[in-house]
């Protein structure tokens, strides 16, 4: 086995190495998979959020608008900016099913 | 510029890392650092640019633009545009000589799509860099990167189109250099000029206020275009889409994003306009080929990548 770490997205099932000091997102790029969606690639767009449900890892910078400190603190991060230290599992839930959870979590809150 | 607005003067872009911004847009955009200030703020100008700055990057912990400003032919138009925006009901805010190093005094609005706009007339005129005023060479040779020509315009994302065409047309006195009409005849893009270029400032409708789609700058031939690509690729700069040909305007452009995830483009030709110009319509439908001109179908990703 060469260096890195295996990263499971559980949505799709999708497996990919990473190298050590690579990010999860260009990783992922370079393997040709799609299971989570490409932005700006520097932590900006919010594009690429994932959840983290296993493993170490660092981050460099991103927006907080996309990731408040709470947010961060239960591993709701950028894709293109996380940097594993172990072997990760995450999870990317589509787009749609995210907008409607939230609309559905926003009618719910409003009555 | 029938109100004095003259053109594009600056944008301040926010950035979540100095140093690695700074070297994007001097190494690989080729603009030239000018100065810095006691915020921390960096100016940058390109090459045949006649004031001190263009581009003012801020570290901050969220990317996007904090405004974009029009240089104002002088003073008294200045004020008038002054009277003009608190008559049309615009809050403005005086922003004092000198807040920006070198600039004039700035009259801030914001736009009813939620960007940030300001104004002013005076900005120390350092003159073309790297060539002299008299006898000029064609270009100085010790440029970096893509090289850039000038800052020639941004694309904002935001609502309320119709109430900001009513501010930049009927205020600052903008023109409508081409547009986007979905099947009601509702304009979902307009591109507004002062000039004779294809667009000075465009804005395409989105829900969310205040968003900020990218920063251009200009480039003189579709071999520098591709060059740009070459260095995009030997850099490993995060790609969005291009070299490629826009409808709107027919521009030939490549885009991709500084490593805060702000999106950059540059591009070259386009078409022109004179007062005589009807505006030039595209439909809604013909949007992927009015974007994408080869491709002809939109990526999500331009529609929704934004900081
Ligand atoms: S792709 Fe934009 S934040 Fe990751
Ligand atoms: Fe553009």
């Amino acid at each position: 086995m060469s260096d890195g770490f295996e990263i499971t997205e559980q949505c799709s099932g999708n497996r990919f190495h990473c190298e050590p000091g690579q990010s999860v997102l260009k990783a992922m790029e370079q393997q040709g998979l799609k299971c989570v969606p490409v932005g700006c690639r520097g932590g900006g767009c919010g594009f690429c959020k994932v959840t983290v449900l296993s493993g170490d890892y660092e981050c460099g910078k991103m927006s907080r608008v996309h990731v408040p400190p709470e947010s961060r603190a239960c591993g709701e991060v950028l894709a293109c900016r996380i940097y594993p230290l172990s072997n990760l599992t995450i999870e990317c839930r589509p787009r749609e099913v995210v907008e409607t959870a939230r609309q559905q979590t926003t009618t719910k809150s409003m009555r | 510029m029938r109100k004095g607005v003259m053109r594009p003067g600056h944008v301040q872009i926010r950035v979540l890392d100095m140093d690695a911004a700074v070297k994007h847009y001097t190494d690989l955009l080729g603009l030239i650092e000018t100065d810095r200030d006691d915020q921390g703020r960096v100016y940058l100008k390109a090459w045949t640019e006649v004031d001190k700055f263009s581009v003012v990057l801020r570290e901050a912990d969220e990317p996007g633009c904090d405004f974009m400003a029009f240089k104002v032919v002088d003073e008294p138009s200045l004020q008038q545009l002054e009277k003009d925006l608190v008559e049309h009901g615009v809050d403005i805010e005086q922003v004092p000589e000198g807040e920006l190093k070198d600039c004039g005094r700035r009259v801030r609005f914001k736009a009813p799509s939620g960007h940030t706009f300001e104004l002013y007339a005076d900005k120390q005129y350092t003159g073309k860099w790297g060539i002299t005023e008299v006898n000029p060479e064609a270009w100085p040779r010790n440029l970096e990167g893509m090289k850039v020509v000038r800052f020639d315009h941004c694309l904002m994302y935001g609502p309320e189109l119709a109430a900001t065409y009513d501010l930049f047309v009927n205020v600052l006195g903008f023109y409508l250099a081409e547009q986007v009409l979905d099947g009601d005849g509702t304009r979902i893009a307009q591109f507004l000029s002062l000039s004779t270029k294809a667009h000075d400032i465009a804005f395409i409708h989105h829900e969310e206020m205040g968003k900020f789609h990218h920063a251009s700058f200009y480039l003189e031939t579709w071999e520098d275009v591709l060059r740009a690509a070459d260095l995009i690729s030997m850099t490993d700069t995060s790609i969005d889409i291009g070299p490629t040909r826009h409808g709107l305007t027919h521009g030939k452009t490549i885009y991709f994003f500084d490593p805060s995830g702000n999106r950059n483009e540059v591009f070259c030709g386009g078409d022109y306009n004179y007062p005589d110009h009807k505006p030039v319509t595209w439909q809604a439908e013909q949007l992927g080929k009015a974007i994408f001109y080869h491709d002809r179908v939109l990526n999500e990703r331009f529609l929704t990548v934004l900081t």
